[in-house]
C-alpha cells in the first residue's frame, strides 16, 4: 500500500505542471492529465490528437478564408469580415452573406456530419468498410429524392424530405436484414453491398420512366452539388448537426468501449444495448441530413474517419478530429471543384467520388491483405 | 466494499432458467457463491457452466429465475454499479489496434469515472497496483499487439483488477496459454484470494487444476444441472466423474498437494491390478477427452 500511496502523491505534484516531460512518474497510461487540487475534477487526453485537431482546424480557416475572399470578385480579409458582422459594402455584403457563406457553412457541417456518421458505423460495425455509402444508406437517400422529383414532381424542401425518408427507411430495412444479429462482421457490409446494388437499380429505372427536363433534375441532384445552396440549406443542416453531434460526442467514450466487444464492455458496466441503438440512430440520421441536403456525396463519411484515426493514432473512434476532417476534405474539395476548373462548374460530389474510387481501392486491396494474413 | 457478513452470501442465483435464443440450456439452477471463496465450475462441454457464469455476471438475462448480489436483483441494478462490485473476465475480447497496455488496463477504471473525472489519483493507484500484481507494469508503454498470448491473458486480468470489485468471474481463464502460463494465471487467482480475500469465480476445463485451486467446486453434467457442490476433497469421487463426464477414472492424492487427482483409466485392455499403474501417472494426466 505505502508504494501506492507513493504514485499517488508523485502523480498529484507532477500534474500541475502540463509540460511534455513525462518527468519522473512512472508513466502508465498516455496522455496528458489535469487535475484540480482537491481531485473533484480531472481530466486526460491525447497530445498527439489534439495538436491534429488544432493543425487541422487551422488548415480549415485558410480554406475557409480562401473560399469566402477569391473568386469572380475578389475581397480581401478585412472586407469579408466586416460583411461577416454586417457593416460590409453592398456589393461584398451580397457576395459574403448570400453567395458564399451558406455555401461554406453547407460544405463544413455536410462534411462534418458525414465524417461523424462514417466513424460511429464503422466503429460500431468493426470494420472500415461499413460506412453509410458503401452500405446502402446514401443509395436509400437517392431513391426517396428520385420519388420526390419524378414521380411527386416536388419542391426543393420536399426533395430533401424525400431523401431523409429513404435514409432512415435503408436503415431499418438492412437492420431487419441481419435478423436480430447485431451489426458485427462482414455479413453487414455483404446486405448493405446488396441492398445498395438493388437501390441502384431501382434508381435508374425510375430515371428510364422520367421526361427529360426530370431527369435532368433527377441527374443534378444525384451527383451530389454544393452548388445554389442557400441559407434554407446552411441552416437546415446547421440545426441537425447541432443536435446531433453534441450527444455522438458524448456517447464516443462508450463507443470506445464498446469496440472491445458486447461482452467486455458490457462488464465494464457500459449498457451496450442501448449505446449501440443511440449511436446507430444518429449515424443514420446524419448520414440522412448530410446526403438530403446536398445530395449523395462519396468518399467523405469512408475516408475521413479512416484519415483522422490514423493521423491521431487514437485507440478509439476520434470523433472530433474526423468531424474537423470530414469538414475539411468537403470545404477543400468545393473549393478545389469551383476554382480549378474555372469556368467550367464542376459538382463538388465528381471530385469527391474521383478520389473516393481510388481510396476504396486501396482500401479493399489493404483489407483484403489483412484478412489473407 | 465491506462485506457485511449476512448469512447468504453476496452473489447467489435461484431457480434459473437460462436460454440462447430458443435452445433451452438450464433449468431450475440454483447456486450459492460463498463469500471469499475460490469456487470453481466445472463440467463437460456444453453443460451451461460459461452460461451461468454470464447469469452471474447480468451479462445474460435468465428467462426464469434471478440472481442476487448484495440483496437485490442484480437486474434492478445499473450497469456502472455491477461494474464497480463485480468484474468478469470473458472468454475473449478485442484489443483496439495499437492500444497501449497501461491504456488497455486503464479502461477498467470506466465504471469509476466520468465526464469530469476521467483519470482521478485513485485511478492511476488502481492501475499501477493491478499492473504490479499481474507484473505487466514494465510493459505499460508496449502495444498490445506486440504481446504473447500469456502476456495478454494477465494484460486483460490486470483490466478486470483495476475495476477494483471484491468478486471475480473468470471465464475459462487458461485456454489458448500453455501449461505454464496456465499455472500462472491460476496462481496468480489464488494469490488474489488468499491475500485480499476476494470471492474468484471460475470456469475451468481440468479437473486436476480446478482440484487443486479451488475453496469451493460446482461440478455441473449435461442439461444445466448441478451434480455436486462443496470441497473437492468431499465432492471429487470416481463415480461422479464418471457419472458426470462418462470417464472411468481413478482418484489419487495430487502428490504436490494433496488434492484430489484424477487419473483416467486406461483402455479396457486388462483389468488393473495394484502396482502398474500408480508410477506412471504423473505424465499421462488429462483432462476431459471426450
Amino acid at each position: 500500500m505505502s508504494d501506492v500511496r507513493k504514485a499517488d502523491v508523485s502523480t498529484a505534484k507532477s500534474s500541475p505542471d502540463s509540460g511534455r516531460g513525462p518527468a519522473h512518474r512512472p508513466r502508465v497510461v498516455s496522455g496528458t492529465v489535469l487535475r484540480t487540487r482537491g481531485g473533484a475534477l480531472s481530466v486526460r487526453f491525447q497530445g498527439r490528437t489534439v495538436a491534429v485537431t488544432a493543425a487541422l482546424l487551422t488548415v480549415l480557416v485558410a480554406v475557409m478564408l480562401t473560399t469566402l475572399t477569391t473568386g469572380d470578385f475578389e475581397l480581401t480579409v478585412g472586407e469579408v469580415l466586416q460583411a461577416v458582422f454586417g457593416n460590409g459594402s453592398g456589393g461584398a455584403d451580397f457576395i459574403v452573406n448570400t453567395l458564399r457563406m451558406p455555401r461554406l457553412l453547407t460544405a463544413l457541417c455536410v462534411g462534418a456530419a458525414l465524417a461523424v456518421s462514417g466513424a460511429i458505423l464503422t466503429s460500431l460495425t468493426g470494420n472500415a468498410l461499413g460506412s453509410p455509402d458503401i452500405i446502402g444508406f446514401t443509395n436509400g437517400s437517392a431513391v426517396g429524392a428520385l420519388v420526390v422529383i419524378i414521380v411527386l414532381h416536388g419542391s426543393m424542401t420536399q426533395i430533401a424530405l424525400g431523401a431523409l425518408i429513404g435514409g432512415l427507411a435503408t436503415a431499418a430495412a438492412v437492420y431487419l436484414l441481419m435478423l436480430g444479429r447485431g451489426l458485427q462482421g462482414f455479413r453487414l457490409i455483404v446486405i448493405g453491398i446488396g441492398v445498395s446494388a438493388l437501390l441502384l437499380a431501382v434508381n435508374s429505372y425510375l430515371i428510364t420512366r422520367a421526361t427529360f427536363q426530370e431527369a435532368l433534375e433527377a441527374q443534378a441532384w444525384l451527383i451530389g452539388s454544393l452548388g445554389n445552396r442557400g441559407w434554407q440549406h446552411a441552416n437546415a443542416i446547421l440545426l441537425a448537426v447541432a443536435v446531433l453531434l453534441p450527444p455522438a460526442f458524448y456517447f464516443s467514450r462508450r463507443l470506445s468501449m464498446v469496440e472491445m466487444g458486447d461482452i467486455t464492455a458490457m462488464a465494464l458496466g457500459v449498457n451496450v444495448a442501448r449505446t449501440r441503438a443511440v449511436l446507430l440512430l444518429i449515424s443514420v440520421a446524419l448520414a440522412a441530413f448530410a446526403t438530403a441536403v446536398t445530395g449523395p456525396i462519396w468518399f467523405i463519411a469512408l475516408a475521413a474517419p479512416q484519415l483522422a484515426r490514423r493521423l491521431t493514432r487514437s485507440s478509439g473512434p476520434a470523433l472530433l478530429p474526423a468531424a474537423v476532417m470530414g469538414a475539411l476534405l468537403l470545404a477543400a474539395s468545393d473549393l478545389a471543384a469551383q476554382r480549378l476548373f474555372s469556368p467550367a462548374l464542376l459538382p463538388v460530389g465528381t471530385a469527391t467520388g474521383t478520389i473516393g474510387g481510388l481510396y476504396l481501392i486501396w482500401l479493399l486491396i489493404t483489407e483484403s491483405r489483412k484478412s489473407r494474413a | 466494499m465491506t462485506g457485511t457478513n449476512a448469512p447468504t452470501p453476496r452473489l447467489r442465483a435461484e431457480d434459473l432458467t437460462l436460454s440462447y435464443d430458443r435452445r433451452t440450456v438450464a433449468t431450475h439452477l440454483g447456486v450459492d457463491i460463498p463469500d471469499h471463496s475460490f469456487t470453481v465450475i466445472i463440467g463437460p462441454n456444453a453443460c451451461g457452466k460459461s452460461t451461468l457464469l454470464k447469469a452471474l455476471a447480468r451479462m445474460l438475462k435468465p428467462s426464469e429465475g434471478q440472481v442476487y448480489l448484495d440483496g437485490a436483483a442484480i437486474a434492478s441494478y445499473r450497469s456502472r454499479e455491477v461494474a464497480r462490485r463485480l468484474g468478469l473476465l470473458p472468454q475473449s475480447s478485442t484489443a483496439p489496434g495499437g492500444i497501449t497496455v497501461g491504456d488497455l488496463v486503464a479502461r477498467g477504471r470506466y465504471p469509476h469515472q466520468g465526464l469530469l473525472k476521467q483519470w482521478s489519483a485513485e485511478d492511476e493507484a488502481a492501475v499501477v497496483e493491478a499492473m504490479r500484481q499481474t507484473g505487466v507494469l514494465e510493459l505499460a508503454d508496449r502495444p498490445v499487439d506486440d504481446l504473447s498470448g500469456g502476456q495478454r491473458q494477465r494484460v486483460w486480468l490486470s483490466m478486470v483488477l483495476a475495476q477494483q470489485t471484491s468478486i471475480l468471474l473468470l471465464d475459462e481463464p487458461t485456454t489458448f496459454l500453455d501449461i505454464a502460463h496456465q499455472v500462472e494465471v491460476l496462481d496468480l487467482c489464488a494469490e488474489l484470494h488468499a491475500r485480499k480475500g476476494h470471492t474468484v469465480v471460475a470456469v475451468l476445463h481440468d479437473l486436476n487444476q480446478a482440484c487443486r485451486y479451488a475453496t469451493h467446486l460446482i461440478v455441473m453434467r449435461p442439461g444445466g444441472t448441478v451434480a455436486a457442490v462443496g470441497d473437492p476433497a468431499t465432492v471429487m469421487t470416481a463415480e461422479l466423474v464418471e457419472d458426470v463426464f462418462g470417464l472411468p477414472c481413478r482418484i489419487i492424492d495430487d502428490p504436490e498437494t494433496g488434492t484430489p487427482l484424477m487419473v483416467p483409466a486406461a483402455p479396457r485392455r486388462h483389468e488393473p491390478q495394484d502396482g502398474d499403474g500408480s508410477t506412471s501417472v504423473a505424465g499421462t494426466v488429462m483432462a476431459e477427452t471426450r
